[in-house]
């Protein structure tokens, strides 16, 4: 079966029979690359679109239906658009930092790319430390959000930028300890270690209850973490405007707006991965056709799907549910969120040390 | 002179305290319309809110000064242009009022309903907007589904669908479309079984609950003296509804509830439109099977010239009480005329129920003031 564990080793064999090593090495950094930023492209044509579709289903409506066929251009003709605009510096904004802003939001979310594994041997970098590597790169993005709204010169960036600040700081620690308890139980920081731990069945099943509430602490920190609603005040469009990208136009803007997607799927494949068995198929104990037939379908549909089940929910709670107030936010990482998770990453050790998983 | 410089130093100094003045509005995506706020923080936490008017104002009693009694009452749909109806039974009464015109039953009945329809169609705007304030867009098309069928039915009956004149002095302008009875009735069933599903959004919610419940409390003592009216009023405990003190047109012969909560907050005041929907819709059920047959208009002179001296007339609007107050001279025009809005007393009591608060608690009071600014500038 053509899977894309085959296309990477073939290609890399070919490559070693033309070139030298290390040229074969340059060569493959910079197919990584283009592949990286193809992959950013089509992700955020996919998403934007997604999340017009999902939402007008929600809101009894039909969503981008002009644009090719039921609408699946829309998204590259407001990105042309964008491309075309004229991109504003304000006169008494810092323009150094300003500019550089959205580029670093851009680049934390590409850095994170590095450790996923797409499908089966279909990863990056496989780092030994992946889950620490992605929580310590994943809280740098925060910088370039507080870059962005001081750099503005706008005073509802800047409270957007703080009230940002305060939250992804916060919910980084929620989100930390989720993603810890199945550090817990499997014993490694290492993507293909986890996904590999999850052989014959996925954490969450394996788990027991601790890790079902460590999976709804991380969907809860990542949403906030991402800054989508319920939890977007940092860009409350209806307290300020439009938050810390007030004063961006154009293609910067379009970067913001990028990264923003780019960042929930970036959550929600590493929530696919530790949670829901990366790209391993759904395996019921001994139901052997099953499994096999489950065998059937490419590990990259799996890691997908899984994904963009996340993806689904994600958006679903942005069009339900309204938006907290500051305090609201900070009252439940700190005094409901965090609480339960510590004692949550207790309970999985216990579980972990007396081996009372499946 | 006002130089560039300072501009720039203008909007990024801080205030003698060291607070933030931000300037919300007169374009931003809560005020709904040109209502420009001063607003000065400190940190998140709100210190004073000045309101700046005039934005859109139009003059509209200088205009109807200048327009006959026939004519002045189509410029009234500008100012609350929710309840554009209302604000032309408000003036159609008036002129009846001053000039003793019977009014045939038949138009009586047909304004009630219109009017109700009118109040329905509004809360069902009001929801779906103060729900987009506290960033939940969904129900905002769910309740435009519904004021979708009104507006249809405004647009059967009269033509517009905003801006509507159709109540004349005398009666309505023209007989009711063939189909109306079963479009309203149609709109009933519909609104019936589908409210539940945008309260079942809202009013459950545990995020809407606790960003609503508390905030914003405005105590019955200070809605007297601000001068609030309408649900505003009514959700501090306070009774105002006109249509109860003061019956008009066919009030005096239905039955219905003047709703009254007494928490004063936010939630309050949408617990309050919420309701006052329900008791909408019976009193449409009531008089929908119940249209007398006959005139659609009374008899009036061809040129309508009020008596000297002062009228006033009050209706119950969808925001609250809208007073009209004309001093005639005897000609076919008014001498004077002014209108007392809603909108102005409520948004007056703004800066004291918002003090203190943060800025997503000011989203959250101001969307249940349900401030449409024509109404206030006018």
């Amino acid at each position: 079966m053509l899977s894309l564990e085959n296309i990477t080793k073939t290609t890399q064999e070919w490559l070693l029979t033309k070139f030298s090593p290390q040229m074969a090495l340059t060569i493959e950094c910079v197919i990584v690359i283009l592949l990286c930023i193809t992959l950013f492209a089509v992700l955020g044509l996919v998403l934007v679109l997604l999340e017009r579709k999902v939402a007008a289903r929600i809101q009894i409506r039909l969503g981008p239906n002009r644009v090719g066929p039921g609408g699946i251009f829309q998204t590259a003709a407001d990105t042309l658009k964008l491309i075309m605009k004229e991109g504003l510096t304000p006169d008494s904004a810092d323009k150094f930092l300003f500019n550089l802003a959205p580029f670093v939001v851009m680049m934390v979310a590409m850095l994170l790319l590095a450790p996923i594994a797409f499908a089966k041997n279909f990863q990056i970098w496989d780092i030994n430390i992946g889950v620490l590597y992605i929580s310590s790169v994943s809280s740098l993005s925060v910088i370039g959000i507080l870059m962005a709204g001081w750099a503005s010169n706008n005073k509802y960036s800047l409270l957007g930028a703080m009230r940002s600040g305060a939250q992804i700081v916060s919910y980084e620690l929620s989100a930390g300890f989720a993603v810890l308890t199945i550090v817990v139980l499997t014993g490694s920081l290492r993507i293909s270690d986890i996904v590999a731990s999850q052989q014959n069945g996925w954490w969450l099943f394996k788990g027991h209850i601790p890790v079902i509430i460590a999976f709804i602490l991380y969907i809860i920190a990542v949403t906030a973490e991402t800054n989508r609603a319920p939890f977007d005040l940092a860009e409350a469009e209806s307290e300020l405007t439009a938050g810390f990208h007030t004063e961006y136009s154009g293609m910067k803007f379009a970067l913001f707006f990028l990264a923003e997607y780019i960042n929930i799927f970036i959550v929600c494949a590493i929530g696919a991965t530790l949670f829901l068995g990366g790209w391993m198929p759904l395996h019921v104990g001994s139901w052997v056709g099953f499994n096999h037939f489950m065998d059937y379908i490419p590990s990259s549909v799996w890691f997908m799907g899984k994904t963009f089940f996340l993806i689904f929910l994600i958006m679903w709670f942005r069009w339900t549910f309204p938006r907290l107030r500051v305090d609201q936010l900070l009252n439940l990482e700190w005094k409901y969120l965090l609480p339960i998770s510590l004692f949550n990453l207790l309970l999985v050790t216990v579980v972990a040390i007396m081996g009372w998983y499946f | 002179m006002y130089n560039q410089t300072d501009i720039i130093k203008d909007t990024t100094d801080l205030g003698p305290d060291g607070e933030l003045v931000v300037n919300m509005g007169p374009q931003h995506p809560a005020t709904h319309g040109v209502l420009h706020l001063v607003v000065t923080l400190n940190g998140e936490t709100i210190k004073k809110i000045e309101p700046h008017l005039g934005y859109i104002h139009r003059s509209i009693e200088k205009m109807c000064e200048s327009l006959t009694y026939r004519q002045f009452i189509y410029v009234t749909s500008r100012m609350d242009y929710l309840s554009s109806h209302i604000n032309n039974t408000a003036c159609a009464l008036l002129v009846e009022k001053g000039m003793q015109i019977e009014v045939p039953e038949r138009a009586k009945v047909v304004r009630t309903i219109l009017n109700e329809l009118t109040r329905i169609a509004s809360h069902e705007l009001w929801i779906g907007a103060m729900a987009m304030d506290l960033g939940a867009f969904t129900p905002f098309f769910y309740a435009f589904r519904e004021r979708e069928m009104i507006t249809d039915i405004m647009e059967d009956t009269c033509g517009a669908r905003l801006t509507m004149n159709y109540i004349v002095p005398g009666g309505l302008m023209y007989d009711i479309h063939p189909d109306f009875q079963t479009k309203v009735k149609a709109f009933i069933k519909q609104f019936k079984e589908k409210v539940t599903e945008y309260e079942d959004l809202v009013t459950g919610n545990v995020i809407f609950q606790s960003r609503t419940k508390g905030v914003g409390v405005l105590t019955a003592k200070d809605a007297i003296s601000y001068g609030c009216t309408g649900p505003v009023a009514r959700a501090s405990g306070v009774s105002c509804d006109i249509r109860k003190i003061a019956p008009y047109d066919a009030y005096d012969r239905v039955q219905f509830d003047e709703i009254i909560e007494t928490a004063g907050d936010s939630f309050a005041r949408y617990i309050v439109r919420v309701k006052e929907m329900n008791q909408s819709i019976r009193i449409i059920e009531q008089l929908i099977d119940n249209i007398p047959e006959g005139d659609f208009v009374g008899k009036t002179k061809n040129v309508l010239k009020l008596n000297k001296g002062e009228f006033y007339q009050r209706v119950e609007t969808a925001r609250g009480e809208l007073g009209v107050y004309i001093v005639s001279e005897g000609a076919t025009t008014p001498y004077r005329i002014k209108f007392r809005s809603p909108g102005f007393s409520n948004l007056s009591v703004l800066d004291h129920i918002a003090k203190g608060s943060k800025i997503g608690d000011l989203m959250a009071t101001m969307g249940t003031l349900d401030l449409v600014i024509p109404d206030i500038d006018r």
